[in-house]
This record gives C-alpha cells, structure tokens and sequence, in this order.
C-alpha cells in the first residue's frame, strides 16, 4: 500500500503495476497484429478480425448495430483486457516479504467492481442520452409500478454480480493454484502429487478466464441494451 | 499461510480510491490508444473490404448484364444473318430459274431460226440447181439442133434424136 502524497489516495501498487501490465501486454497483440494491414488479411489480422466479428456478434445479438455500433471499440477491448488478464495469474504468482506483487488483476474485487460500475455507469448515461430523462425514469415503474423496489434492488444486484463474479472466478483459480503451488512445492512427493492436478487447473483456468471475459461484455452489451433500447 | 493476503478485503482499513482511479485510468487509456492505433485502422480496412465487395459484386453484376446483352445482340445479328444469308440463296435460285428459262427460250428461237435459215437455204439451192439444169437442157437443144443442121437427117433420125437428148437431159437431170 502506497499513499500518495497530494490527494491521499491509496494505492495498491501490485494492482497498478499489473493493470499497467495488462494494459501493455494487450496493446501490444493488439498494435503489433494490426500492423500491415491488408485487404486480403493473414496472420494475426484474421485474428483480431475474428476478435472484431466476435464481438459485432455479442452486440448484434443484443441490439441493434446502428445503435451498437459505438460499443464495438468498448467491446473488444473488454474483452482482450479481462481476458488478458485472467492469464496473467496463472502461469505463477510473485510474493514478495509477503505482499502478492504478481497476480491477475482480476483477483482483485476493487479492479473488478471499478469495471462494473464503470459499465452500469455507462448503461445508465446512454440510457438517459437514448430516450430522454422521462423515458428513462419511465422504465423504472415498468412493467408494473409497485416493482419499483425491485428495480432499484436490481441495479446495484447488476452491478455487484457483474463485479464480483468475474473476480470470485479469478480469485478462487488463484487460490486453488495457490495451494497446489504450495503442495507442489512443498517436497518431492507433493510435486508427484501436484503436478497433474496443477496442470489440470490451469487449462480449467485459461477456459474459466475466456469464459467470464465473454460473459463480462456479454453483460455489458445485455445491460446497455437494456437500458437503450425502446421495448422492453 | 501463503494465502493470507489474499483474503477479501486484505487492503485493511484504506478505501483504495487509488486502485480504483488507476483501474480507470489505465482502461480508458488503453481504449483509446487501441482505437487509435488498432481497433480504428483495423476497423477502416474491414469497412475497406466491405467496400471493396460490395463494389465488387456490383461490378460482377454490371458485367453480367453487359454481356447478357451483348449475348442478345449477337444472337440476333447471327438470325438477322441467317435470315439474310437464306434470302439471298432464295434470291439466287429464283434468278438461276429466270436464267435458265431465258437460255432455253433463246437456244429454242435460235434453233427456229437456223432451222428456217436451212430450209431456205435448200430451196434456194435447189432453184438454182433446177435453173442450170435448164440451161444445160437448153445448151444440150441448141448442140442437138446444130447437129441436126449440120447433118441432113430424116425426120425419124430427127424425132430420135430429140428422143435421144431428152433423155441426156433427164439423165443430166
């Protein structure tokens, strides 16, 4: 923990540092991939037109693309950075005098409640931009006006669900890694032991962090739809 | 234990405002670089390909109705000159009649007329012919009268000598 001197804002720097590394590790397959582009695409272009084509996917299935449109870039790059991520705490951990400097920055439920927010924050903006401040209070006696606890409840139940599940996902892979790390580490026995089941968990891991990254930006498109769009 | 620090809300008695602030920072930073440097041009080269395909697909098309229409008009240029190429074999046939009935025509009136030219011919020849046999009969009655002049003969010697030169004519004859 850090305070900085000006504001007095804390700072986890593990979470600093690794967001930063994120960030670098994802803008890097991202730019280096999209050098040289060409019409007729190869490599590691029809990767990222894959990525794009993916995600076009998850918002037309929401909305339509006319109003989705906009979400594309918000989209993609959701997805590369949770996913990346994930990754990121797998291969191993770094502690150091006992802090947990090395790790993934979705292990964190600050980084991942920030994001959340950040996407029911954003739904509720366009929610307003797209029908108006009466249409967007309307909603919230819809379908019936006596619900309107309910609605309420449910906006904080998105986003805390929205936060939490990508991060106990992330969290409870570390861990169990964690303690196989530590089991394999232990002695030569534990290392017999360890070993298949580590291996295990972390393909379980790498599926688990691909999954809850398509599910975050899933949510968010299902959630800014929700907000935007006129039927529901 | 190794996972100590790892229990929720490990952070203590701090609200880290700060993770939160560099969450979004770092994020939003990202995005933008990325749309800038990425997602933007790898966005402008998809629209490019569409673009392209859809251009394309119009042209492919444009080309396809051309040449169905040139296909069209080539088909009737090709019956237009069947058409022509049959009438003028028609045409050439009908001349080809009118030709020989002219040649036939024309062979059978110079047939006609050699005809009648010969037949003309012959009676001219033979009048002449008759002409100088009667001259040669009358050449043959004067010899005859001479002699008889010349030599006194008797009335008998004289009718059979005449007898005698009509009948050299008529053997002449």
């Amino acid at each position: 923990m850090w305070q900085d001197p000006l504001f007095g804002l804390w700072f986890n720097l593990s979470n600093v540092m690794m967001l930063i590394v994120a960030a670098v590790v994802v803008f890097l397959i991202a730019f280096i991939s999209t050098r040289n582009l060409k019409l007729k695409p190869s490599g590691m272009q029809n990767f990222m037109e894959w990525i794009m084509d993916f995600v076009k996917g998850i918002i037309k299935s929401n909305m339509d693309w006319k109003d989705g449109g906009r979400f594309h870039v918000l989209g993609i790059t959701l997805l590369m950075f949770i996913f990346v991520s994930n990754m990121l705490g797998l291969p191993f951990n770094i502690i150091i005098e006992g802090d947990l400097w090395w790790k993934s920055p979705t292990a964190d439920p600050t980084v991942t409640m920030t994001l959340a927010a950040t996407i029911i924050i954003l739904s509720h903006y366009y929610g307003i931009k797209q029908k108006g401040l009466k249409g967007y209070g309307a909603d919230y006696l819809k379908p019936m006006p006596f619900l309107f606890p309910l609605k309420i409840i449910e906006e904080f139940a998105n986003t805390l669900t929205l936060g939490l599940r990508l991060y106990g996902n992330i969290f409870a892979g570390e861990i169990l890694l964690g303690l196989l790390a530590g089991l394999g580490g232990a002695s030569i026995f534990g290392f017999s032991m360890a070993f298949l089941p580590t291996m295990a968990w972390q393909g379980f891991s790498i599926f688990i962090g691909a999954i809850q990254a398509f599910i975050f930006v899933m949510l968010t498109m299902v959630y800014i739809s929700h907000k935007t769009s006129e039927d529901h | 234990m190794f996972f100590d620090h790892l229990v929720l809300g490990a952070t203590g008695e701090f609200l880290n405002a700060g993770d939160i602030l560099s969450t979004l920072v770092v994020f939003i930073v990202l995005m933008l670089l990325l749309k800038k440097f990425a997602w933007g041009p790898l966005m402008g080269v998809m629209q490019q390909r569409e673009d392209l395909i859809v251009s394309e697909i119009e042209a492919a098309e444009n080309s396809r109705l051309e040449s169905q229409k040139m296909l069209d008009e080539q088909r009737s240029l090709l019956k237009e000159a069947r058409t022509q190429a049959q009438e003028i074999v028609e045409n050439a046939k009908k001349q080809g009649e009118v030709s020989r009935e002219e040649i036939i025509t024309t062979a059978r009136a110079e047939a006609g007329r050699m005809k009648d030219a010969a037949v003309l011919e012959i009676a001219n020849e033979r009048d002449k012919a008759i002409s100088a046999v009667r001259e040669e009969v009358v050449a043959l009655s004067l010899l005859a009268a001479t002699k008889v002049l010349e030599k006194e003969i008797s009335e008998e010697d004289n009718r059979q000598l005449i007898n005698e030169t009509i009948a050299k004519a008529g053997e002449v004859q």
